[in-house]
């Protein structure tokens, strides 16, 4: 017996933030380029920067550039230093820890940061 | 009001600073230095409303410089120590029976030891009308902003005094726009520290740059108008000058007032009379810096010896004399280095030549304003000098004066070129020789930090001797001694682009080409610090490979492409969206406009795009248009309109070509002799797209007049009646250079023949970020060789060169086009990847003179805190 046609699905791979408590899906790995970030929205409006870095790892912190008040830490360079992975700000180059959204160049600064996984799921492609 | 009472038994002793300047900062920091704010109470009254500042860097206000940056407290300085600092509660009165100060707001402190460091006030002389609006001296921060202030919508000043500040102040009134006048009382610019044929130099060189010097006259009257505000004055011979605003330069006095009041023995001409270790006749009061009048009879006016003092005095009240070999402050050396109006003047020593039987040795060229002189003792030995115009041997000279030089004295004055002597570096110098006047530093103890201190790099040398971080002018002097002194020790020193390479951006770019490497990733792996390898980078190096692999790119075969694949990475923001980041996250369009010439139908799209998306729009100092205020959801909307209309890329964001400015020229202008706009037209055609270490930018003027200001790019190109005149390395900027003159009487083909060498020859050789001008200035060498290199081919390069520059050609494209003909790339232009649709609510604006402007309710504060970024190059 031959089964009807299913609707094809896909395996994808989720990047999700840990948000109030919660899994918040944000975005799939695939929509990450290694070295670079993007921003997303959360539930509340705040805005995230998510990141990958060259291991596939994804961090994610607030968007907000905290020197300038505008959003922009997403579009920052990523780097690595002492084996922490960094972003430095595009505007006026101040470099924030991914893992604790610690600023490195003025210890009185920090960004709220996200823990994150990233999360096997099978969506069915809806087409 | 409360009287605070220290001597009760067991309380820790009260320390008081009355001026918190330049000398009571460094008094401070040389008590916690030796611990003494652990056990004492330190109380600081400083008048000025900000704590002290460098005022030796004040003009540098004029020149971006704010006030906070100024500042010579470092962040928490106070409270680590447990000093308290009143600001803007200047000490009114001393009871030196009860031991207490008063301060205006009636604060009454008692002390166990008091210290004065009050510094000078400037003297205005008891000219008529000297109190009028508009009439100002020259001293703090304050001066500055009112100075700044009332120079708007003033066409004119004055500057009373032609000395060291004078001529600063003059400097500062050019700047903010001014015809501006000198007036010295002496017949000759400076007459304290330079001779008459310095003077006569300094002059020359000052009056070439636009300024108005009136010498051997004073001022007699300062004329207002009804409104009590500045009009004119009138000079000592009877002549008048027009002018809106005066500036008092006349000398300073020492604030020696309080002193005075409360009955401590004064100078005759001022100042508070010390001893060796700058005790008054009262023993529990100390009087340092320029308030003082030292135990060899003088006050001195400059901040070196008021640092001398300060340590000296703190040393006498800690008790602690041992590291204090000479035993206090008898005299120090007045020797001085400026860059007065872009004119190097230093004097040194015995710079008037007083010493008995002493004799000179002169070098004069008023034509291009240098004078040197060297004032040499009966015995051989240099006894001081002045130099004006080139004081590049100052950092030498000054160190080996008291000595005999070991090369004759006519060799130390002559410029390069006409028997100099072999460089003769800072290793030539014993080690008693003070390299840093400012802190008093010999090249022994910058040996020392090196080989005892382990130091291995001029900051670090910096932070532990002190030396270079006062005017600067040592620095120079400092690194090479550092560098040596490393080199020495078996210490290779650390040229490497940053963190992660250890090579310079010249050496990568052959290893890139050489290797055929066209991945950071894996030029990072195999070529990067072992402790970077396998890493992220930094927002340094991968900027500076990307552009290097952009750059080679025509020629590797790879892709041109700056958004393909791990390129995409590399990318500063600007570059990775091909536009350029404002401040409140939106982004500004540059459509090109080679040479600066549209036409009507063009000029109409822009406008009406500007329209549609509201952008704000202006005409940029580059001859084109940007448009600004853009989201990134927005961009390739907009550039698909300006791309349809024929527009491409202006590569405003990228570390490339720039414009080709161009003026009129022949066709339409009475004097040009060549047609300078189809030339600048060719030139940005060519060279469009191309990634170069820093951002690249050219002119072509039509004759002479030079309306494109070529010169101040960095190839610029001047018509003459036989061709093309090629000059190289210009700058306008922070720091600007005029260019040299490459090649003369060029036709079309060799023009562009000899530009495509020159910019290819750059790109090979130059540091991340550095200019042209930059670069010309330090290969070694400079333009003979470049000359050398890509007119006479001496190093047989010329043909890879141009081979280069063909691939740079054939293989443009324009990026945008490219962009938004691909799907995948344009991705990236959302807000949010989570809400492609949805536009950034943060980006706002609000209206101003009919466009729009960012709506900056969201920034921080009134100072921007820009990283500089580590690495070779500055900027
Ligand atoms: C838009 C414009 C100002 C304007 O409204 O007129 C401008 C805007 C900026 N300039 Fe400029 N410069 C502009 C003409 C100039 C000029 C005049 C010229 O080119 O004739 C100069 C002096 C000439 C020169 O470069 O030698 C100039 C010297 C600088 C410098 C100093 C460079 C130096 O070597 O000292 C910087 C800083 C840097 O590059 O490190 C700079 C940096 C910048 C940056 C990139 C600052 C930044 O990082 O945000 C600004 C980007 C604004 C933007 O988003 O578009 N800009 N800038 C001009 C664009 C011209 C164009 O059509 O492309
Ligand atoms: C524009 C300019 C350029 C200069 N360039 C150079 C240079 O190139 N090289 C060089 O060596 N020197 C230079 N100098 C001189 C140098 O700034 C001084 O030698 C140095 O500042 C002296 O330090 P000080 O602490 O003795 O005095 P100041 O720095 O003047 O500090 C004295 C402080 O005491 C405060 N004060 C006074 N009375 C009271 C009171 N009763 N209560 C509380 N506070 C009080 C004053 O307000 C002031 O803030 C320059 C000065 C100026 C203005
Ligand atoms: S446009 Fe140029 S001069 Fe103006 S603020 Fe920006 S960088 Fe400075
Ligand atoms: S001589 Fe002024 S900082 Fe060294």
């Amino acid at each position: 017996m031959t089964m009807a046609p299913m609707a094809p699905e896909r395996t994808v791979v989720r990047v999700e933030l840990l948000v109030d408590q919660r899994w918040f899906a944000v975005c799939e790995l695939t929509d990450l380029t290694p070295g670079r970030g993007v921003a997303a929205l959360l539930p509340d409006g705040a805005q995230v920067a998510v990141f990958l870095d060259r291991s596939g790892r994804a961090y994610a912190i607030a968007n907000r550039d905290p020197f300038t008040g505008a959003y922009v830490l997403s579009r920052g360079l990523l780097g690595s230093a002492g084996g922490r992975p960094f972003v430095a700000s595009p505007l006026l180059k101040q470099r924030f820890d991914l893992e604790t959204g610690r600023c490195l160049d003025d210890e009185t600064v920090t960004v709220q940061a996200y823990a994150t996984r990233t999360h096997e799921a099978v969506s069915a492609q809806v087409a | 009001m409360s009287a605070s009472n220290s001597r009760t038994a067991n309380a820790a002793p009260t320390i008081v600073l009355v001026g918190h300047g330049m000398v009571g900062q460094r008094f401070l920091e040389a008590l916690a230095e030796r611990k003494v704010t652990e056990t004492a109470r330190v109380v600081v009254f400083c008048e000025e409303p900000r704590p002290a500042y460098d005022r030796v860097q004040l003009t540098s206000y004029f020149s971006g410089r704010t006030p906070d940056e100024l500042s010579l407290v470092e962040d928490g300085f106070m409270a680590r120590h447990g000093i308290e600092l009143r600001l803007g509660d200047p000490v009114e009165s001393i009871d030196r029976a009860a031991r207490t100060v008063t301060a205006r707001s009636g604060l009454t402190v008692t002390y166990d030891t008091l210290v004065l460091a009050t510094g000078s006030y400037p003297f205005v002389p008891p000219v008529p009308g000297k109190d009028s609006d508009g009439c100002f001296v020259y001293r703090t921060v304050e001066d500055l902003l009112a100075i700044e202030e009332y120079a708007k919508n003033r066409t004119s000043g004055t500057v009373i005094g032609g000395g060291l500040l004078g001529l600063e102040a003059a400097g500062a009134l050019k700047g903010l726009g001014l015809t501006t006048h000198i007036v010295e009382f002496n017949p000759r610019l400076m007459a304290i520290q330079v001779d008459e044929g310095g003077g006569a130099a300094l002059r020359r060189t000052v009056e070439d740059m636009g300024l108005i010097v009136h010498t051997g006259v004073g001022g007699k009257e300062i004329t207002a108008d009804g409104d009590g505000a500045v009009t004119a004055m009138t000079l000592s011979d009877g002549s008048s000058i027009d002018t809106d605003l005066v500036i008092f330069s006349a000398g300073v006095r020492p604030r020696d007032q309080l002193a005075r009041d409360c009955g401590l023995d004064v100078g005759e001409r001022g100042g508070i009379a010390v001893d060796e270790t700058c005790r008054t006749s009262d023993p529990a009061v100390y009087a340092i810096g320029e308030c003082a009048l030292a135990a060899d009879g003088r006050v001195y006016g400059l901040v070196a010896p008021g640092y001398e003092m300060a340590e000296v005095a703190a040393d006498a009240i800690s008790g602690d004399t041992a590291g204090d070999a000479t035993g206090g402050f008898r005299g120090a050396d007045t020797s001085t280095k400026l860059k007065l109006l872009g004119v190097d003047v230093a004097s040194f020593g015995d710079a008037h030549g007083t010493a008995d039987g002493c004799l000179d040795v002169v070098y004069s060229d008023s034509r291009a304003g240098v004078y040197k002189k060297l004032v040499v003792g009966a015995d051989g030995a240099l006894l001081g000098g002045v130099l004006v115009g080139d004081a590049e041997a100052y950092g030498m000279l000054r160190p080996l004066t008291g000595s005999v030089p070991p090369v004759a004295p006519e060799q130390l004055v002559l410029p390069a070129g006409l028997g100099a002597p072999a460089a003769l570096g800072p290793s030539a110098l014993p080690d008693e020789a003070v390299i840093c006047n400012c802190h008093n530093v010999t090249k022994g103890a910058i040996r020392s930090a090196v080989t005892d201190h382990h130091c291995t790099t001029v900051p670090e040398v910096k932070k532990c001797t002190k030396a270079g971080t006062g005017c600067g002018s040592c620095v120079k002097a400092l690194t090479s001694l550092v560098n040596d002194e490393l080199e020495a020790s078996g210490v290779s020193v650390d040229k490497g682009l940053c963190g992660c390479f250890a090579y310079t951006r010249a050496e990568l770019y052959e290893i890139v080409r050489t290797l055929r490497i066209t991945s950071y990733a894996q030029l990072l792996d195999s070529h990067g610090r072992a402790e970077a390898r396998e890493g992220d980078g930094c927002e340094v190096c991968k900027p500076a490979v990307g552009s290097i692999i952009a750059s080679l790119a025509p020629t590797l075969g790879a892709s041109g492409y700056v958004l393909d694949g791990e390129q995409a990475a590399l990318q500063d923001t600007n570059d990775h969206f091909l536009a350029n980041l404002q401040r409140n996250g939106s982004y500004s369009i540059v459509p090109r406009i080679p040479g600066g010439e549209i036409t009507p139908e063009k000029l109409i799209v822009i406008g009406e795009v500007a329209r549609d998306f509201g952008l704000y729009t202006k005409i940029t100092g580059g001859q084109r248009i940007d448009l600004f205020g853009a989201r990134v959801d927005q961009l390739p909307l907009i550039w698909a309109r300006l791309v349809d209309a024929g527009f491409e890329s202006g590569h405003a964001y990228g570390k490339a070509l720039r414009t080709v400015k161009s003026c009129v020229g022949q066709t339409w202008c009475r004097y040009g002799v060549q047609d300078s706009v189809r030339m600048a037209i060719d030139l940005e055609l060519r060279y469009r797209g191309l990634r170069s270490p820093h951002k690249l930018k050219s002119a072509v003027s039509g004759c002479a007049r030079e309306c494109a200001e070529a010169r101040g790019k960095d190839f610029g190109v001047i018509a003459t009646s036989n061709g093309w005149n090629l000059y190289v390395g210009g700058n306008g900027g922070a720091d600007p250079r005029h260019a040299d003159l490459l090649a003369q009487d060029l036709d079309d083909e060799e023009l562009i023949r000899l530009i495509d060498r020159f910019l290819m020859f750059y790109i090979r050789t130059a540091d991340r970020l550095e200019r042209t001008s930059a670069w010309l200035e330090r290969i070694e060498g400079g333009l003979d060789h470049v000359r050398e290199v890509v007119v006479e081919d001496s190093l047989g390069l010329c043909a890879e060169l141009e081979a280069m520059m063909a691939d740079h050609v054939a293989g443009y494209r324009d990026e945008w086009a490219e962009t938004l003909g691909d799907p995948e790339r344009l991705r990236r232009f959302v807000s949010f990847v989570n809400a492609p649709g949805a536009p950034d609510p943060t980006v706002k604006f609000v209206p101003e003179r009919d466009q729009v402007k960012p709506d900056l309710t969201i920034l921080s504060g009134p100072t921007l805190p820009v990283r500089t970024l580590e690495g070779t190059a500055s900027r």
